[in-house]
């Protein structure tokens, strides 16, 4: 084992550490509010490693949620993440007995990390993927037990925490906003699940949004599509 | 509450589907490939769309019709986008939304 390999992806992976202790210790708060104990935060952060969905998730196991309804808001809110991978082919290529955890692990902050180049050596480059994402996993890990168990130890209410969800996905929607040049997606996205809340109350309307928010889109290409990428290589 | 047996079920559909949608390009695609356009469309305009869809169902339960007419999410959300705005910092304006929401419930009361 290379020890300067794992320092230098340990000293990649600082970035994360910070965001991902803080939105995991968020995540592990509303999972013991929901009733699910460490274990739990510690099940869910090993084996689906997704922060947006694992805060779904919390409302899915509350709700509950059908199965169907699990798998449908998982592509919906995962889709993005075919993408990465798309992107890391080639990277990733030749990775041997890393690559299944290498695309397990591609989360939005690492793909963000990896994406950049770094100056590794060739033979040590797989290496180096796997440990920045197996640092970053082991925080996400971290925050959602550390979370979890001081839910149950905090001297004052914790339910609030519960909001860091809605402020997650208010400030993510806000920064897509200011930073993208399409923005009536984003609007679409809104509105039609608001007709939809009241359409079809706050039980059920998440799946026809979802299907008429696709529909939407696909119907809008023509209008929507940036124009600059046209590319016919 | 679910039965565990139930909650294992959600939690392996979540942790399932998530791999599927990392995996499946490493299974089928070479790096020279194209996703068919469709998809690359979809890419480019869901993310966005998604984000907006979630933050209404974080705030399903909010009702304005009724007393306190969602004061607190709508007041603590305005914060969020502020500092957003602002610092372009998501981990701090998360914090600063979070913090403002659990003040306003704790001080604030009609």
């Amino acid at each position: 084992m290379n020890s300067k390999v794992i320092k230098a992806a340990w000293v990649t992976s600082l970035p994360v550490l910070v965001g991902y202790v803080i939105m995991g210790f968020g995540f592990g708060i509303m999972l013991l509010n929901a009733g699910y104990g460490v274990g739990w935060a510690l099940l869910m952060s090993v084996t689906i490693y997704a922060g947006t969905l694992q805060y779904v998730g919390v409302s899915l196991l509350a709700a509950p949620a059908s199965l169907i309804m699990t798998l449908l808001t998982t592509l919906m809110i995962n889709g993005r993440h075919l993408f990465y991978s798309l992107s890391m082919i080639g990277k990733y290529s030749g990775s041997g007995k890393l690559k299944p955890y290498l695309a397990f692990a591609l989360t939005d902050e690492t793909y963000a990390l990896l994406s950049a180049e770094y100056d590794i050596a060739e033979e040590d480059r797989h290496a180096f993927y796997f440990w920045v994402s197996l640092f970053n996993q082991s925080y996400w890990i971290i925050g959602g037990v550390l979370g979890n168990l001081a839910g149950a130890a905090l001297p004052f209410d914790t339910s609030g925490v519960g909001f860091s969800m809605t402020a997650l996905f208010v400030a993510a929607f806000t920064e897509q906003f200011l930073s993208s040049q399409e923005r009536v997606s984003a609007i679409l996205g809104l509105t039609i699940t608001l007709v939809s809340r009241y359409l079809w109350g706050r039980e059920l309307f998440l799946i026809p949004a979802m299907l008429i928010l696709t529909v939407t889109l696909l119907a809008l290409r023509k209008y929507l599509e940036p124009q600059e990428v046209v590319d016919h290589a | 509450m679910l039965s565990t047996v139930d909650a294992l079920l959600i939690i392996t559909v979540m942790s399932l589907g998530t791999y599927f949608l990392r995996g499946f390009p490493f299974l089928i695609l070479k790096a020279k490939d194209k996703l068919p356009d469709t998809i690359v469309y979809l890419g480019k305009v869901l993310p966005g769309a998604v984000m907006g869809m979630l933050v209404i169902y974080c705030l399903k339960d909010v009702n304005l019709f009724v007393a306190p007419h969602g004061f607190y999410e709508l007041t603590a959300s305005a914060v969020v986008i502020l500092t957003q705005a602002w610092r372009r910092n998501m981990i701090l304006s998360i914090i600063a939304g979070t913090a403002a929401y659990m003040l306003l419930q704790n001080f604030v009361h009609f």
